[in-house]
């Protein structure tokens, strides 16, 4: 591929992810005070000193939006393959064996996806400790439903192919027909459905934190740092708006680039629902 | 009798009526799906880690206070007798009483309920002739400028999550424009119309999240129409524009329009719960969200399955419309 | 008076998107000129993407797609269509000119009844009131042999059978008394012996109405049988232009000539054909479900010889195949090569058995991966039946390049970038490199243009003589049958209605089905389908 077909909207995706990870990266270095560390007045403004103000409790939010970064990025990121790897296991044992193991495996994910996201992990997390494996597990299982029921449609589309039957005939095994035959030609549908499922996460653990349930304070992670400063937003205060308006860019980004994968390959069909 | 012979009389049913029995057939299947459903909230969700009369009591709690608040709770009988007796109790309206407050779970959700209804309906009033109409609009000048536009801001659109959204329209609307109501309380007694204004940023909010979404996917199924060759043959036929719209493209593309608005309605539903924990409105979203953070087991077991229900009955809806669209049930060989 | 339709210097555009790149504009069509008295029918002559279509529909001053006619003039009656606003071209659309296109099941709108889609371009352009436009229907239901004139009109689309739906559609197009119909291959999608009676039936309705036509389709024998006129086309552009007698009889054009001639093998029957070297005996089969697609089918075919299975869509010769390969068991019956049998599931055969049989399959674009070069699709059977690798993988793939006639040069490309006639010669390269035996050929050169097809039967019969490879040759085209097998099985639901040596076979007495399938297959001269349905033993069966 040439760089120059690449269209601008995808360079601005790209350019606000590198940014993102970057500040994950080395956010100890990059960061200018510490995760937790109470530097002045509650709420105090933006000022040289403090590029975005202080939180509700007059820690730094620049630091915090870098050391949020970090843990928003880590956990929606984990949670992401976690449910990748789960769902296109899944589906494409589904997808090759058919009959009875993938009608069950089918029919259980429809019962799964019949109740919404979201309720389903306010269900789970009222049970559940609360910390941050169970976190991105939850979080993992539950998206690995949308992940499965496009894996399959997908390995399925390919699974019909002459050229997978020709290398059964040639009595090729499971392994070589799912990694060499199967695989290579469902990659460029999958890569744009994990850019998607990415994006989804990074919006579902900031919603789990900002209604309390994800992440726990005092760690830094920018659902969290809405919950945190959103009583401010009625005396005028935007503090609650810096890591919001973070999310949102972040999730655009990752659009950007996914809207054009998917165009790329917009021959392949397959769902992406994600309520 | 064979197991054939058993099939036989339903067979000949479906041939003779297919759209009957397509019917039936998603209705007994939501059925089931509702009641798999009771099974995974209470059966499932018990199985899991955790003892929630220690959760209730905390970590010091004595072991005979243990012991009392778990028979209290009925917590010592069987796993199978609860879900039974839970069950039956739900079916006719029941829910059983809070940890935390003690109350009838049912009483409470009643009105919550009833606001939450209030908001999604006002939401989808403003948001699915808007979003149709968007869509149609795309499609018109499909490729072409208002297109791209719309495009593009759909994608961001989608990308917004919605505690976002409805912060910035409390700093606009609230703080910096003082023209809206903020919390958006309601309250037994009050008129419509204070009530409704009172709605108006939570609605808002509802309506650009599901705006997107909703706009793209109906873009997407007149494409699928108008690119077919019944189109074409239409196009060739000489006939006016107007009335190719109406006669050729509107009947087949409305199911699949339909089938749109009823799963965004069930999008609706979900995006509820974060709208009314950032505008502190009285419904079953915020309900359930302080019952999880309380670890409150019936109220959100209860909240659950609603939430559940209503998710299933708007696809079931969608599923049926879409079957009762269908030429071909509708007028069998 | 002016001819009914003049067309001058056609140029047509297409503009394509590629994604992330500026759009090209390409040129579909040049350089077209005709002309069409009223009444008469002008065949247009071509493979797929020589722009046959969209000259047909420029006669409707339509592009379909993207499609742009950007040159030239079109003059129906002297008034030029191109040159016309959006109110009088649709004046004339339905009304003047009518389309039938080639998939009418997809072009009747599936919310409507058939009658008041027959009716309605009638109606909209005020030419009939209701009570005549659907005495007229009737009245071209009975021509076109529809059953039940007076009432088809109340079914839905999905009611009725393709060949039906095909024949409603020419009522539709001749309901508003139009001066031209554009038909764009009207019988292309529809099984070889219904074809013969749609075309009979749409030539009777030409002929009683008076209209005139342009007739679309990639076969010169079925335009032979209703034009009066013949236009070669090739790439967009025009290759030959004349009288249908003589461009049957006297093409000038090597094109032309070639298109006539298609089948210019002639293979000499083998004479000792009892020796059963591949063998089907008693072979009952079903798919999931219960429906029986074979019922005891026997057949045999000796070393080097060619058995050619012919019969129509749903005669279950495929779901032979599959049960040769071991793609799905029978339910009964056996499959043996030189007397030894085979287990009937694929997951029991030895590899070595699995490597005597070989599938060539009729779409080369989707037996390949598009993700694996020449010198791996071919390689790799080398390297899993003889653990060949490395340099010497190489050589032997080069060498198969080679007995295939592609050359040097190959070996790292990938299928997207080879042609149709390539892809399929690669794919022969795939199956000779396992080193086989049997070769089975399902419909190998259906989704050729001619001439390549030719080329590829050529090089088939060549690599049989050189290796004694046997084929079992599945096909529904006569013509391919007469020119290259040893002995033939007709197929008809299911059944082994014939089988025996191709001379038997393909000469009288014939049983009803098989005469049916002979003289439904479009013969090169003129007159063909008159002498046809004035011998038929049975209508044909897909009505």
């Amino acid at each position: 591929m040439r760089l120059k077909e690449i269209p601008i909207s995808v360079w601005i995706g790209m350019t606000g992810i590198i940014v993102a990870l970057i500040c994950a990266f080395f956010a100890p270095w990059i960061a200018p005070y510490g995760e937790t560390e109470v530097v002045g007045d509650v709420w105090a403004p933006a000022s040289d000193q403090f590029f975005f103000g202080l939180d509700n409790l007059g820690r730094d939010i620049l630091s915090r939006m870098i050391f949020g970064a970090r843990t928003t990025l880590f956990v929606a990121f984990c949670a992401t393959l976690l449910s990748f790897t789960l769902g296109i296991v899944m589906s494409f044992i589904a997808a090759t064996n058919r009959g009875w193991i993938d009608l069950g495996l089918s029919r259980f994910n429809d019962l799964m996806m019949s109740i919404p996201t979201l309720i389903f992990a306010l269900v789970v997390l009222a049970t559940l400790p609360q910390n941050m494996p169970t976190l991105i597990i939850v979080m993992a299982v539950l998206d690995s439903t949308r992940v499965f029921r496009l894996g399959r449609a997908v390995a399925l589309d390919v699974a019909v192919m002459d050229f997978v039957e020709a290398a059964r005939l040639r009595g090729e095994g499971t392994a070589w027909v799912i990694l060499r035959e199967i695989l290579p030609n469902t990659l460029s549908p999958l890569l744009a459905e994990f850019g998607l499922r990415f994006a989804f996460a990074i919006l579902f653990v900031s919603t789990l934190s900002f209604l309390g349930l994800g992440i726990q304070p005092p760690t830094a992670d920018w659902g969290g740092m809405v919950k945190d400063n959103k009583d401010g937003i009625i005396f005028g205060i935007s503090a609650a708006l810096v890591p919001g308006a973070a999310i949102a860019i972040l999730t655009i980004c990752v659009n950007l680039v996914v809207d054009w994968l998917l165009r790329r390959t917009s021959s392949l069909k397959g769902g992406r629902g994600d309520a | 009798m064979t197991p054939q012979s058993l099939f036989r009389p339903f067979v000949a049913f479906s041939r003779q009526f297919p759209l009957a029995a397509n019917i039936l057939r998603r209705l007994l299947l939501s059925f089931v799906l509702l009641w798999a459903v009771t099974v995974m909230i209470f059966i499932g969700v018990e199985a899991l880690p955790g003892d929630f009369a220690t959760t209730y009591l905390g970590q010091s709690a004595t072991p005979e206070a243990v012991a009392n608040i778990r028979s209290e709770l009925g917590l010592d009988q069987p796993l199978l007798t609860r879900y039974v007796t839970w069950l039956g109790d739900a079916v006719s309206g029941d829910f059983g009483n809070s940890w935390a407050s003690g109350q009838s779970v049912s009483e409470q959700i009643g009105k919550r309920l009833g606001n939450s209804l209030f908001l999604a309906f006002f939401a989808a009033l403003v948001a699915v002739p808007l979003s149709v109409g968007l869509g149609l609009l795309a499609v018109r000048y499909r490729n072409r400028i208002p297109d791209k536009i719309i495009n593009i801001l759909s994608l961001a659109a989608v990308s917004l999550p919605e505690f976002f959204v409805g912060y910035l329209l409390i700093m606009v609307f609230v703080v910096t424009f003082p023209t809206a109501i903020f919390p958006s309380t309601v309250y037994d007694g009050m008129d419509f119309l204070t009530r409704l204004e009172s709605i108006a940023l939570p609605v808002a909010t509802l309506v650009l999240v599901v705006l997107a979404h909703m706009m793209r996917m109906t873009r997407a199924a007149i494409i699928q129409v108008m690119s077919s060759a019944y189109m074409e043959t239409a196009e060739l036929k000489g006939l006016d524009g107007l009335r190719i719209i109406i006669k050729h493209a509107a009947p087949n593309a409305l199911a699949p329009i339909i089938n749109v608005v009823a799963l965004n309605l069930a999008y609706l539903i979900v995006g509820v719960v974060v709208v009314e924990v950032v505008f502190v409105y009285p419904g079953m979203g915020q309900y359930m969200v302080d019952a999880v953070t309380v670890r409150d087991l019936p109220v959100v077991q209860a909240c659950g399955l609603i939430f559940a229900t209503i998710y299933i009955a708007l696809n079931m809806t969608a599923d049926i419309l879409a079957i009762i669209a269908n030429p071909r049930l509708r007028h069998p060989r | 008076m002016p001819e009914l339709l003049e067309v001058k210097d056609l140029k047509i555009e297409a503009t394509s998107y590629p994604p992330g790149e500026d759009p090209v504009r390409i040129t579909i069509v040049e350089g077209i000129n005709f002309t069409l008295e009223r009444g008469k029918v002008l065949g247009l002559i071509g493979e797929s993407g020589a722009g046959k279509s969209t000259i047909g529909l420029s006669a409707l001053a339509y592009g379909r797609g993207g499609v742009e006619i950007t040159g030239g003039q079109a003059l129906l009656d002297g008034e030029d269509l191109l040159a016309m606003n959006r109110k009088e071209i649709r004046a004339i659309r339905g009304a003047k000119v009518c389309y039938v296109s080639q998939s009418a099941a997809a072009s009747f709108n599936p919310a409507h009844r058939i009658g008041d889609q027959v009716i309605e371009a009638s109606l909209r352009h005020k030419l009939m009131t209701k009570a005549e436009a659907r005495e007229r229907a009737a009245y071209l239901f009975d021509i076109l042999g529809l059953p039940e004139p007076e009432s088809f009109g109340k079914r839905y689309p999905h009611q009725v059978s393709g060949g039906q739906l095909q024949r409603a559609m020419t009522a539709m197009a001749l309901c508003s008394r139009p001066d031209l119909i554009v038909f764009d291959e009207p019988t292309t999608a529809l099984d070889v012996t219904t074809q013969i009676d749609v075309l009979a039936a749409i030539k009777l309705a030409i002929e009683k109405t008076e209209t005139a036509a342009l007739y679309i389709t990639h076969d010169l024998a079925v335009v032979a049988q209703v034009s009066d006129d013949i236009m070669v086309l090739r790439d967009g552009a025009m290759v030959e232009y004349g009288p249908t007698e003589q461009i049957i009889e006297q093409p000038e054009e090597d094109y032309t000539r070639a298109l006539v001639n298609v089948r210019s093998i002639k293979h000499q029957e083998a004479a000792d054909q009892k020796r059963k070297y591949f063998e089907m005996s008693g072979i009952h089969a079903a798919y999931i479900g219960g429906v029986k697609v074979l019922n005891d089918v026997s057949l045999h075919v000796p070393k080097g010889q060619t058995l050619a299975i012919v019969g129509e869509s749903g005669s279950g010769k495929s779901t032979l195949a599959r049960v040769a390969t071991g793609l799905l068991p029978p339910m009964a019956g056996e499959v043996r090569i030189e007397g030894e049998p085979l287990p009937a599931a694929l997951k029991q055969r030895s590899r070595d058995q699995l490597r005597r049989l070989q599938l060539i399959y009729q779409m080369a674009d989707t037996a390949m991966n598009p993700r694996q070069t020449v010198g791996q699709i071919i390689g790799r059977p080398l390297t899993f039946y003889e653990g060949v690798r490395g340099a010497e993988r190489d050589r032997r793939v080069q060498e198969l390049l080679d007995q295939i006639e592609m050359g040097e040069g190959y070996i790292d490309r990938y299928p997207a970038e080879l042609s149709g006639g390539q892809k399929q010669r690669v794919a022969i390269a795939r199956a000779l490199a396992a080193k086989p035996e049997i070769i089975i050929c399902d419909e190998p050169t259906s989704a050729l243009d001619p001439l390549v097809a030719d080329g590829i039967l050529h090089l088939l019969l060549d690599l049989q003589k050189k290796k004694g490879l046997s084929y079992i040759f599945i096909t529904h085209d006569i013509a391919i049958v007469r020119a290259i097998a040893d002995s033939v099985a007709v197929m008809y639901q299911g059944e082994l209605v014939r089988f025996g040596p191709k001379s038997e076979v393909l000469s009288p007495p014939f049983d009803d089905y098989t005469d049916l399938l002979l003289k439904s297959v479009p013969e090169m001269h003129l007159g063909w389908l008159e002498e046809v349905l004035a011998t038929r033993k049975i209508e044909s069966a897909g009505n």
